[in-house]
């Protein structure tokens, strides 16, 4: 019998569903749909800003501000990106990660927070292996938080620097967006959907942009709730039509580490989703191919396509920075520029 | 022991058919005589209680909560426990077994009941299926029923081998004991920490599949019919989708001995009030869909579902403040139960106010055969629970008198104040 069958034939009322539980700073971002499409379009344009300052100038921006990184996943291009972000700005960095830290002695994320607090962090930007765990610390210590990726959720600044990427190749003007910048433009992403918060940030930002969002990949590693996140989303499992239909081809990584049993075969999955020059060229030869990182070459993607001249990979990165200055300018000026939430 | 009587009040007894102003008086912790306003016979020297306005109703049964003795008592105690089931109307409790160590001994289940404990409200041990709630070797059935046990589970570890389930129905029944399943296929729901679904994937948690309930309660029905000579009673806890409730009552078409019980949180909330990660929306089974939690309701408006329990999970405030896929999973619950079903099934959904207070005190009376209890005829047992039915309250989980604080109802308006909670004879919790 299906669930239907027994559904409440009258409707009705039942407790509503809680809005967000309390008021956060008006500096964190915890997810990427707490941006509305002007406050994406506000931090592109100071990410430009920023970026072109005198170096000399920007260096007072945050002026000996403290802020913390707390990183309890290993990382490159995330955690130096907001180093060097929030250095550029003058402020005052320092890394806390869970291996040489007393979050190895067991000390709970909540404690971890608020000795922080008490140390003078201003703000804390926070990569954690547990979805939600951004929550959980500005529960605790009502600080700006930056969610840096946690766990499968997501991770919204890699959402931003994409779109600037994007932007950028579409020749669309990389400074300012509207509800309509990306009208007619689909973006395919492929791979470890289920896993990935990359994935889950993008499909949640770029079609409030006017993008096509196509998801694509492996039963196992592509849910059909996936589909459901919100409007503009569509699961093309097919990778060769999906490509054929994309001006933007975002590769993922197999998340080795959070695949938590699931048995894939390599070979077979290589045979369907790898990005390939063969592939590339026969069904997207004017597609720009983006990856988060790390690329496991030979894996999702050939060297010669993480190499080649459709690649803007390495230009992701870049943007990382000039995005993480918006963002983390954001953390710490919001508050003054919107007075009291 | 002095005796209570207790004048002008409604008294609703379900199980008795009656529904009238009543006034009723207990002595040596039975109830001695009932009688019409003011025509008691024997209630001279007796403690008077005046119940105008309020309704007078057999002491309210839970037969699914976690007491946490022995082994936890940070997060609960017998005494802390059971003095909330007091304020909250009941007069007794089924306590599950996965204590530390596993109650799967008549020592254990003894130990549960000694005067010792400080318990407000009487308590029946529901012991382990199988030693150490391992799922392989059965326990002594029938020198846990001799020691006072009055079901036996391995509630939390679900029995999935199909031969120690079969083997567990047939050695209950032939104890005349109710086995008590939580329904959760294992092997699907590795990892998962809420219900698997669109919510669960935008939040990025892993997702148990309704199937993982669904399924292991058709098994345990193929079992039991398969066992239909013997007369085994099934009895599926906190039962949350649509596809158990679906089977369950197919079972009984058939003419099995197969019982449910749904949680308040689970006809109440659903997936979306897991919400930005909220620990104290996190339990086992998880909260499911909308049209999950719309079958939980159709089930009790339509009879299908045998008992409302609660579930009461208590755990320490330092163990639910963490990621939420780490944390423990379970609610309190003994103090909102009567609130939420007064204000939601019989105010909202207009079940009548006898057929709610059935579900919390007659039917689970008879499930577990708990004789004398679930009604307040001439000669059953002295638990009564008075309240005042139209009174709106705001519960506070600061004020609960659980050691715990762990519940997604904090703040919600609750309907019917309990004013007196008498368990055998003695007031248990006043206002």
């Amino acid at each position: 019998m299906t669930p239907a069958a027994h559904a409440v034939r009258r409707p009705l009322l039942t407790p509503p569903v809680p809005a967000s539980p309390f008021p956060y700073h008006p500096g964190s971002l915890l997810s990427i749909t707490d941006l509305t499409v002007e406050d994406v379009s506000r931090l592109l344009a100071r990410a430009t800003e920023l970026e072109s300052e005198d170096p000399l100038l920007r260096d007072r921006v945050l002026a000996k501000r403290r802020i913390a990184l707390l990183f309890y996943e290993s990382s490159t291009r995330t955690r130096t990106s907001f180093e060097l972000a929030a250095k550029a700005l003058g402020a005052d960095t320092t890394l806390i990660s869970s291996l040489s830290s007393s979050i190895e002695k067991g000390e709970s994320l909540k404690d971890t927070g608020l000795t922080l607090r008490a140390l003078g962090a201003e703000a804390i930007i926070l990569r954690h292996n547990s979805s939600g765990a951004p929550w959980l610390l500005e529960e605790a210590t009502r600080l700006p938080v930056i969610n840096a990726g946690d766990g499968m959720h997501q991770h919204p600044t890699q959402a931003l620097l994409d779109l600037r990427t994007i932007l950028a190749h579409l020749r669309r003007g990389i400074a300012e967006v509207g509800p309509e910048s990306l009208t007619g433009v689909t973006i395919t992403i492929v791979g470890d959907i289920l896993h990935s918060r990359v994935a889950r940030s993008n499909m949640l930002l770029l079609p409030r942009l006017g993008a096509r969002v196509l998801l694509c990949g492996p039963k196992e590693l592509l849910t059909r709730q996936a589909a459901a996140a919100g409007p503009g989303i569509a699961i093309e499992r097919d990778f060769d039509s999906a490509l054929r239909q994309s001006q933007i081809v975002m590769m993922l990584r197999i998340q080795a580490e959070r695949l938590s049993g699931l048995q894939l075969d390599l070979d077979e999955y290589k045979a369907a989703y790898q990005l390939t020059g063969q592939r590339l060229a026969a069904h997207a030869p004017t597609a720009v191919v983006l990856h988060p990182g790390p690329i496991i070459r030979g894996l999702e993607i050939t060297a010669g396509v993480a190499d080649g001249p459709q690649s803007a990979i390495l230009e992701q990165v870049t943007n990382g920075v000039a995005i993480r200055m918006a963002v983390v300018e954001r953390a710490l000026l919001a508050e003054a520029q919107r007075g009291p939430a | 022991m002095t005796a209570i009587a207790i004048l002008n009040g409604r008294l609703i007894d379900p199980a008795a058919g009656v529904d009238a102003a009543k006034d009723i008086l207990f002595k040596d912790g039975r109830v001695a005589e009932i009688a019409g306003p003011d025509k008691l016979k024997n209630k001279n020297g007796a403690e008077i209680l005046d119940a105008s306005g309020l309704v007078i109703a057999p002491g309210l049964i839970d037969i699914h909560v976690h007491l946490r003795e022995p082994g936890q008592g940070y997060k609960e105690t017998i005494a802390t426990g059971t003095a909330a089931a007091a304020a909250g109307g009941f007069t007794a409790v089924a306590a599950m077994p996965n204590t530390i160590p596993v109650n799967d001994s008549p020592e254990i289940t003894r130990w549960m009941q000694s005067p010792e404990r400080g318990a407000s409200v009487r308590v029946f041990p529901i012991a382990a299926a199988t030693r150490g709630s391992k799922g392989d070797a059965l326990t002594d059935f029938a020198a846990l029923k001799a020691a006072g046990a009055v079901a036996v589970t391995d509630d939390g570890k679900p029995i999935l081998k199909d031969s120690v389930m079969r083997e567990t129905l047939a050695a209950a029944a032939r104890a005349g004991l109710t086995v008590i399943q939580h329904a959760e296929d294992t092997r699907l729901t590795q990892g998962a920490s809420m219900n698997l679904g669109p919510v669960s994937f935008k939040l990025g948690l892993r997702g148990m599949p309704a199937e993982a309930e669904s399924s292991l309660v058709e098994r345990d029905i193929r079992l039991v019919a398969e066992l239909r000579d013997a007369h085994p009673h099934l009895h599926v806890a906190h039962t949350s989708t649509a596809g158990a409730l679906a089977a369950i009552r197919q079972a009984r078409r058939n003419g099995l001995r197969v019982t449910c019980e749904v949680a308040p949180h689970h006809f109440l909330l659903t997936e979306e009030h897991v919400g930005f990660y909220n620990t104290h929306a996190k339990m086992n089974p998880p909260l499911r869909s909308p049209a999950d939690r719309d079958a939980m309701i159709e089930g009790i408006l339509d009879g299908v579902v045998d008992a409302i329990a609660t579930d009461h999970a208590p755990h320490a405030m330092h163990e639910k403040e963490i990621e939420f896929e780490n944390a423990p999973n379970g609610i309190i619950g003994l103090e909102t139960s009567l609130g939420l079903c007064l204000r939601w099934l019989n105010n909202q959904w207009r079940m009548p106010l006898g057929r709610v207070l059935s579900l919390l005190s007659a039917q689970p009376a008879a499930l577990l055969g708990l004789k004398g209890r679930g009604t307040l005829a001439v000669g059953s047992f002295a638990d009564a629970v008075v309240f005042d039915p139209k009174a709106e309250w705001t519960y506070r989980a600061t004020e609960s008198l659980s050691k715990a604080k762990n519940t997604p109802f904090d703040g919600w308006t609750m309907q019917g104040k309990v004013r007196w909670t008498i368990s055998e004879g003695r007031i248990a919790y006043a206002a």
